[in-house]
């Protein structure tokens, strides 16, 4: 089922938006044409490789790579000596915030290897075979150190310290020592144990989450070219040129206009591709040798070396009245960060009770730094940790108090003119009608058999807007040329043909959406956020509006009449102009091919910082079977409703809202890092690392509501995060109502479901 | 600079020869040689391709059995409707190795030589009493199954010894296997356990003959012949299906790793062992 149910304030009589054209990027998409990252090849270049660390946590006591540079085919060898060490400095990169010390720390070790998979020397050679020759012949001398990697353990005072120089922020007083805790923030209302003493019902939880990869399917990869005169060129696989280019000139110190960056193709980032690994190791090669590097990741490196999100702990407590009405909630979020501060626990707690309006409440969010890799923005940054607890906690409210879960959500859901929890009041938001939606779809009625249950969810995410330019050129033949600077990793570019063809009011096939190099277009934040769609999208929008406007102008000086007696209808310029004999109305076409009479080419560009992204919600509902036997779950039925504001193109939204929906249930089910007790990741692979594989799934029903956002030409909000926040509790709560047993450590493997089944027998 | 040799020899002799070299390894579809050799937990100084010497592809009745050859793909033994008919559960556990793709290549042989304990064919193979013709420096020697794997990684062949093709004993009427294997997900991933079951019957429905093997439960794939003994007699009775699920749990002694605890895949290869009998009953009583 796939339905489109529009609420308040869509725009009718839409043309374009709203409709399901084949993408433009389809057909290079199906025939293989696309050129991902790993496609790209310039003459002469050579082969980048990485050494990792072997070692959750040591000192690098010495490197030696006398023997790797005396290798012939050998060209390049760099350590982290070869890199400036920068002050502490955040820099706001459109998903997530990153200090560019640590960024740089991270691309390369310098006195210590932080986690198994640290990058700590690179070569570049003429051959793949030398390269690993190389890396081969690299003497590094480790003191292994104590690690500490499970997110409890690295709180502890007597944890081995990562940082000398981390002293946790956001305490009444600054403590004495270093730890590993990196910061605790808090957002509170009301009284908590007022609130807590008001309640006739209360429920509490922990709950934890392992960390978990974003599993794009292309590795990362990159070309760097770097010339005598000191003009570098990357191309790229990222999910911001613009990203790669700031981050390569802070870490390598360089003038950010000596760097041009290319996008290629991407093959998935979810978050994941929103920093850089490669490209500065790539530059540093290629201006040692001489030479333009390639550097390819294999799946191991993604898996021990890229963000994964955190693994967390989380504790819940609820306070309600017999009525369902919700008095009281306190949360605490334990999230691991990886090697660097930044775990996404920020996130975390301000969505923690964003869907619920509660009087009285504490949220307190810990941020941890362990010996695993930094983790890296993914899909709805943790946001699904913290509603894994708190959702899977209403459930057992629900339960508690006998009500309907959706009910129960209903009663205490958010709605528009409410203080949210993170602080905004609400303004167009679309819970409750996505709450009814779901209690209208046909799965939520549907007769539960033996060994079945359902469960559902609720999610939440702020989604951003922020700077965009985009570029609008109209041919001298009348086909137009849309130009951003986003890559396209949900179907953007047909989002982004589309907004300007209804704009300027042609079909879409003549609209050609294009994503420009950073020489080529102004700044754009990079894709990320959930963003695109609403800023850059506005941004496209703003510059067809101008075009509009230079069109009537130039048809108001052919027709020898004011501009303001002409109108533009369906693609043309009408005259208004009573005085004139029947002009015919001049299309696009006519006014294109006349361009040079009327004062030249015809474009614009815009560039803004877009305000107004209104956040989403979603519920989902998920059915379930377990085989008691084994302990193994089949996800049966899953339907997930989520406002989205206006769909632009309906098609490309329901894939969004399926693909957060399979990686959820991935989470939930099987996905997990598992480390040995020297702290190396053992599942360094897709064999071990479980991502759903096709026949996990059932046909994941979606159903668009839209509540239009007025800051957005069309109504957009963004889709791409809100779907991957309710599936881990949507199928935690369908097994606690198959087993009759809560379930609160993902994943709800096999082997765990059946330990519950035998305790429950005995 | 490490260098590595291909070779694809057309006889025996000189697969032998070449496989007595250390560092040779030998090649047929290549789904496990060449990912290893890719991670680099392999680094072969020679690779000797088995798929031109004649017989190591293809299948072909015998004397009342199936003589399957080495380097067959999946693929081919899927297909083949005779051999499905006979070994349903030997050509269904073949069948779940990998993907399409990979099926196109994976063999019995390479299957079985990996020598990983989870190789979905081997308990298959094991259960139906299958027999390897390893050929080598010393001749042709005939070789159970159950003897090639004797470690993970390991096998009981010699230096330049290598399997030329696996044969299948005749089919008496009312037998038949069944295989069936737990993962986490639905495909494309490696058994947590694997049970493979071969059963004769009589007229009247009674189990005259019956082989247990279970994957991933110990170093090796098992052959456990107190399973096959508590079926012998039953028509698959509580309480025969109550001793075979003993047996067999008594039979394991698994690892505790990444993919499943020591006592999880105990428990399953019970319940694997009892499902899959209960299959081998069925197809066998309508091979009456
Ligand atoms: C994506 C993927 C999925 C997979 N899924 C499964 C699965 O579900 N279940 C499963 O069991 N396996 C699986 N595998 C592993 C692999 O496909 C199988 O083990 C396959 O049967 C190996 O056969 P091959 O012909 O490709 O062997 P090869 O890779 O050619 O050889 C494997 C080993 O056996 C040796 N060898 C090969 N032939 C002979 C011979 N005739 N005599 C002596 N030694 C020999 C080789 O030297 C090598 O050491 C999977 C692999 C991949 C890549």
């Amino acid at each position: 089922m796939s339905d489109v149910l529009d609420g308040p304030g869509v725009q009718p009589d839409l043309k374009v938006v709203g409709t399901r054209p084949i993408r433009p990027d389809g057909a290079d998409k199906v025939t293989g044409r696309a050129a991902f990252g790993a496609d790209f090849n310039m003459p002469g270049q050579l082969v980048g490789k990485i050494l990792r660390s072997p070692h959750a946590h040591a000192k690098i006591v010495s490197i030696d790579t006398r023997k790797a540079r005396a290798l012939p085919g050998v060209k390049a060898v760099v350590t982290g000596a070869d890199f400036p060490n920068l002050a502490s400095e955040m820099h706001e990169g459109g998903e997530a915030a990153s200090n560019l010390r640590d960024l740089a720390m991270n691309v390369i070790a310098r006195d210590k290897a932080l986690y198994d998979g640290h990058a700590v020397a690179a070569v570049a050679a003429t051959s793949s075979a030398i390269a690993d020759e190389a890396l081969r012949l690299i003497t590094v001398t480790y003191e292994v150190l104590p690690h500490v990697i499970d997110v409890e353990a690295a709180m502890s005072p007597d944890a081995p310290v990562l940082h000398a120089h981390l002293f946790t922020e956001g305490l009444e007083v600054r403590p004495t020592s270093a730890s590993n805790v990196a910061r605790r923030n808090q957002i509170t209302r009301g009284d908590l144990a007022e609130g807590f003493a008001a309640a006739d019902v209360i429920v509490e939880g922990r709950y934890t989450t392992q960390a978990v990869h974003q599993g794009y399917i292309e590795p990362h990869a990159c070309v760097a070219a770097w010339v005598e005169d000191g003009q570098c060129d990357v191309w790229s696989s990222s999910q911001g040129q613009f990203m790669v280019r700031t981050y390569c000139a802070k870490i390598l110190g360089l003038e950010i206009s000596d760097i041009r960056v290319t996008p290629a193709e991407i093959g998935g980032g979810f978050g994941g591709k929103t920093t850089v690994y490669l490209e500065p190791l790539a530059l540093a090669l290629s201006r040692q040798s001489g030479h333009p590097v390639k550097m390819v990741m294999t799946r191991e490196e993604v898996f021990r070396a890229t963000g994964p999100t955190s693994g967390a702990v989380i504790l819940v407590k609820l306070g309600a009245k017999v009525d369902g009405t919700m008095t009281a909630a306190e949360v605490e979020l334990k999230y691991q960060a990886g090697a660097f501060p930044g775990s996404p626990v920020g996130a975390g707690s301000m969505t923690a009770l964003a869907c619920y309006d509660i009087p009285n409440f504490l949220i307190t969010g810990w941020d941890v730094v362990t010996n695993s890799p930094k983790v890296a923005a993914y899909r709805a940054p943790g946001a699904p940790i913290a509603a894994f607890g708190v959702e899977s906690a209403v459930d057992d409210l629900a339960r508690k108090l006998g009500m309907d879960p959706l009910a129960l959500r209903e009663r205490n859901g958010v709605r528009n003119g409410v203080k949210a929890a993170y602080g905004p009041t609400f303004q167009n938001i679309g819970y409750l009608e996505t709450l009814a939606a779901i209690k209208d779809c046909p799965q939520y009625s549907l007769p539960l058999g033996p060994n079945q249950g359902r469960g559902v969810a609720a999610g939440f995410w702020f989604n951003v807007g922020g700077e965009s330019t985009a570029a609008v050129h109209v041919n001298e033949d009348g086909s137009v040329v849309v130009v951003t600077g986003n890559p396209d990793i949900g179907g953007s570019r047909a989002a982004m043909a589309m907004m300007a063809a209804e704009t300027l009011g042609v079909p879409m096939q003549r609209v050609r959406p294009r994503i420009a190099d950073t020489a080529s277009i102004g700044f754009s934040m990079l894709t990320g956020g959930s963003r695109t769609t609403f800023a850059t999208g506005m941004a496209v929008v703003q510059a067809a509006e101008k075009v509009v406007a230079d069109l009537k102008r130039r048809a108001a000086l052919l027709w020898e009449v004011p501009a303001d007696k002409v109108e533009w209808r369906n693609g043309a310029a009408v005259c208004l102009d009573p005085a004139k004999a029947d002009p015919k109305p001049m299309t696009l076409e006519i006014l294109a091919g006349q361009s040079a009479r009327t004062g030249g080419p015809i474009s614009a560009q815009v560039s803004l910082n877009a305000q107004g992204a209104g956040p989403g919600f979603g519920v989902h509902v998920c059915d379930v079977e377990i085989d008691p036997e084994t302990g193994h779950v089949t996800v049966l039925r899953y339907t997930a409703a989520q406002d989205v504001g206006k769909a632009i193109h309906p098609s490309y939204v329901e894939g969004q809202v399926q693909g957060g929906v399979a990686q959820g249930v991935g989470w939930a089910l099987n996905e997990e890092y598992i480390f040995d007790s020297d702290g190396r990741m053992e599942n360094a692979g897709f064999l071990d690392y479980r991502v759903p594989v096709a026949s996990d799934l059932p046909m994941i029903d979606t159903i668009l509501v839209e509540v239009a956002n007025p800051r957005h030409p069309f109504g957009a909000k963004g889709v791409g995060e809100v779907p991957i926040v309710p599936p881990l509790a949507a199928v935690a709560n369908a097994i606690r109502s198959a087993i009759g047993v809560r379930m609160a450590d993902l994943p709800l493997s096999p082997p765990k479901i059946r330990a519950v089944m035998d305790a429950r027998a005995s | 600079m490490a260098q590595l040799d291909y070779l694809a020899p057309l006889k025996v002799e000189d697969a032998v020869k070449a496989l007595a070299a250390t560092g040779s390894y030998a090649l047929a579809g290549g789904t496990d040689l060449l990912v290893q050799l890719r991670s680099g937990r392999i680094r072969p100084d020679t690779i000797v391709d088995l798929k031109r010497i004649a017989g190591t592809i293809g299948i072909r009745e015998e004397a009342g059995g199936f003589v399957i050859g080495a380097a067959t793909p999946g693929a081919m033994i899927g297909e083949h409707e005779a051999l499905s008919r006979a070994w349903p559960g030997l050509v269904e556990a073949v069948s779940l190795i990998g993907s399409t793709q990979v099926q196109g290549r994976a063999s019995l042989a390479g299957n079985l030589c990996n020598a990983s304990p989870a190789a979905d064919s081997v308990p298959a193979m094991i259960a139906a009493r299958a027999v390897c013709v390893v050929v080598g420096p010393a001749g042709r020697r005939e070789v159970p199954v159950e003897a090639i794997g004797t470690a993970p990684g390991r096998t009981s062949l010699a230096p330049g010894e290598f399997v030329l093709e696996i044969r299948l004993p005749p089919r008496p009427a009312r037998s038949s296997d069944a295989y069936l294997r737990l993962i986490p997900r639905t495909e494309m991933d490696i058994a947590v356990v694997g049970a493979g079951v071969n059963l004769t019957l009589d007229a009247a429905g009674v189990v005259i003959e019956a082989q247990v093997a279970l994957g991933a439960v110990a170093p090796t794939a098992l052959l456990v012949p107190d399973a096959g003994a508590a079926l012998v007699g039953s028509k698959l009775d509580e309480a025969s299906l109550a001793a075979l699920d003993t047996a067999a749990r008594a039979a394991c002694h698994p690892i505790s790793d990444k993919r499943g605890t020591a006592e999880y895949r105990t428990k399953i290869a019970g319940v694997l062992a009892r499902r899959a009998a209960f299959i081998a009953y069925e197809r066998a009583g309508a091979r009456a």
